[in-house]
């Protein structure tokens, strides 16, 4: 199942919509994994978007990247990590031409980087398009040692960086696309719960 | 009047306390007998003589000690104090509000002299004597907001206003209820306060937010906001919660009185001229139950707010652990008489507390 219906939740947690063609010269897609499934089905909703269309996927172990080169979009790139790709994202998104539509789907943890890089570049929001597929795990900040954990499925987890046993907030930063993670023994030194799967 | 600076700590030994000066003048945040949230803004127009209220920027007996932890947070993690690049204009107006209400109102401390653009400031409790250029950066050893805030007591947020909404871009947060700047930093109004409970349901925040941005120049506001701390510790971050979290349990029926701490934030709200920013200074008052015993009124009506507030604040302000000791402690200065309305302790006028035991 790549699409999922994120429970309500409190007013900095993002929330994300469904893609859709929109009119424009130039369209930006930034994808990883399940991602690739919604660029598919753009694709499908209007046959001219892909001559004027830049694809950015980040496979993430998928093997949907035949799928959107056989769409022909006007320039396909697949990237090995986020980090590896983001130079040439925010080279993209520098040198866009005015009108930019740009497409975000994914992992969450990759739509908000993307997103802050988008709106860094100056890019208005009301271009911007968001939708979830694949993964629910969160990209998380520890409020301690400020270190991010990328991928994270259960709460509690354990900061990669600092070791600490941290409980996943709903509290979220579009400026650190991340969500905040806090000690969860802090009164109770070494009772930490068992690790519950994410929305289980 | 000349005020005496304690030589105090906030941190390891405690050695924070109140004068009985100090502790008359408590903003105590209880108009009457219970606590629920709302939209509770007047305008900062001064106050009774030696209230917290009266200067627009208070400053007591805690004032050095206070920018002395303030250093020492700050020397630990920077990144308490932070400005995106667009918000130095704003800086600059604070550092000129602060400066001019300062001298303004308390000569004795505080100087400020002009002579075009070159700028002198005296503070005299901190011995700090310099000439600057205004508007010219390179001239001061800090931001013109951290050069500030590093001298007045209290946490400061600095929102710049558009789409009809504040952002929080820059701000100084040594001395927070348990919440990071770091992390909210290029938030939102209704983002920033995303964890409050019960709030937004009730409307509140969009009609503060209304409010707000229709605040002008030369009219300031005022609201209160509380919470409880263990230890008059000032430092109550999320970033050192790991370490802090801890002494929430050290609370025993014999110690309570003097480690658990009443915490008033005095929020205050200032029109920028030149940036349109909004600036938002939230000081921190602290005192210990036993110190708030002292008057009758508020021992009374602090038992009931304690009592009967809802669960879901007691829990959002962390005590809710320690909620049935307090009330244990508390409910021996609860005689159940009824208590005058309005904050102020009123000692004169009062009953003395009528219990036995
Ligand atoms: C523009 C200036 C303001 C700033 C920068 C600000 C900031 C904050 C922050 C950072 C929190 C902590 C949220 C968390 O848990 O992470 C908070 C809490 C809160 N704010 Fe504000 N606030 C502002 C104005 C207001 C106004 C005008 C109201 C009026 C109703 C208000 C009502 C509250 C309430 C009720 C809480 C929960 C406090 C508690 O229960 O201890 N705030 N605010």
């Amino acid at each position: 199942m790549s699409k999922f219906q994120f429970p309500e939740s409190i007013k900095s947690r993002p929330v994300y919509g469904t893609l859709e063609p929109r009119v424009g010269k130039f369209h930006l897609m930034i994808a990883d994994a399940e991602g690739a499934e919604a660029i598919l089905e753009l694709a499908a909703q209007d046959s001219a978007l892909m001559a004027k269309s830049h694809i950015i996927f980040i496979p993430n172990g998928t093997d949907y990247g035949d799928q959107l080169k056989a769409l022909n979009p006007a320039q396909y790139y697949e990237g090995p990590s986020y980090a590896a790709s983001v130079q040439r994202i925010r080279h993209v998104l520098a040198n866009a031409h005015q009108g930019l539509q740009v497409y975000l789907t994914g992992t969450e943890g990759l739509m908000g980087q993307a997103q802050n890089e988008a709106m860094q570049a100056g890019i208005p929001h009301t271009f911007i398009q968001t939708e979830h597929r694949g993964s629910v795990a969160r990209r998380m900040q520890c409020v301690h040692c400020k270190g991010i954990t990328e991928d994270v499925m259960t709460d509690p987890f354990v900061c990669s960086h600092c070791g600490l046993n941290l409980f996943v907030r709903d509290h979220y930063s579009r400026r650190l696309a991340a969500y905040q993670g806090v000690c969860i023994d802090a009164e109770d030194p070494g009772n930490v719960p068992e690790p519950v799967e994410l929305y289980k | 009047m000349t005020i005496q600076f304690n030589d105090e700590t906030f941190r390891d030994d405690y050695s924070f306390h109140n004068s009985d000066w100090a502790i008359k003048r408590f903003p105590f945040p209880f108009h009457e007998d219970s606590y629920m949230y709302a939209v509770n803004m007047e305008q900062h127009r001064g106050g009774p003589e030696g209230s917290v209220y009266e200067k627009r920027f208070d400053v007591d007996e805690h004032y050095v000690a206070e920018m002395r932890d303030r250093a020492m947070v700050l020397a630990d993690d920077p990144l308490r104090c932070q400005s995106l690049p667009h918000m130095t204009l704003a800086g600059w107006d604070l550092l000129e509000l602060i400066m001019v209400s300062k001298s303004e109102d308390y000569p004795d401390l505080f100087e400020l002299h002009h002579d075009a653009d070159q700028w002198r400031w005296v503070n005299k409790p901190l011995g700090i004597d310099d000439t600057f250029t205004f508007l010219d950066e390179t001239t001061l050893p800090y931001g013109p907001m951290e050069y500030i805030t590093r001298q007045t007591q209290g946490d400061f947020c600095v929102l710049d206003q558009r789409e009809e909404n504040l952002w929080m871009d820059a701000g100084m947060v040594t001395t927070q209820a348990d919440w990071s700047l770091d992390f909210d930093l290029g938030m939102n109004f209704f983002e920033w306060h995303a964890p409050v409970p019960l709030a937004h349901e009730m409307g509140i925040f969009k009609r503060a937010l209304k409010f707000l941005l229709n605040i002008q120049q030369g009219a300031p506001a005022r609201r209160m906001n509380w919470t409880m701390t263990v230890n008059p510790l000032l430092d109550t971050s999320p970033e050192n919660y790991h370490k802090w979290g801890i002494q929430k349990t050290t609370l025993t029926p014999e110690n309570i009185g003097s480690k658990q701490h009443l915490r008033v934030e005095l929020q205050t709200f200032f029109r920028l001229p030149r940036s349109n920013a909004l600036v938002f200074p939230i000081r921190c008052y602290l005192c210990s139950f036993q110190d708030l015993m002292t008057m009758p009124k508020w021992g009374r009506r602090l038992h009931r707010v304690v009592r009967d507030l809802p669960v879901e604040l007691a829990t959002y302000k962390g005590f809710i652990d320690n909620r049935p000791m307090m009330l244990d402690y508390l409910s021996q200065f609860d005689d159940g008489l009824p208590t005058s309305p309005g904050v102020f302790p009123e000692p004169e006028t009062e009953p003395p507390l009528n219990k036995a035991g």
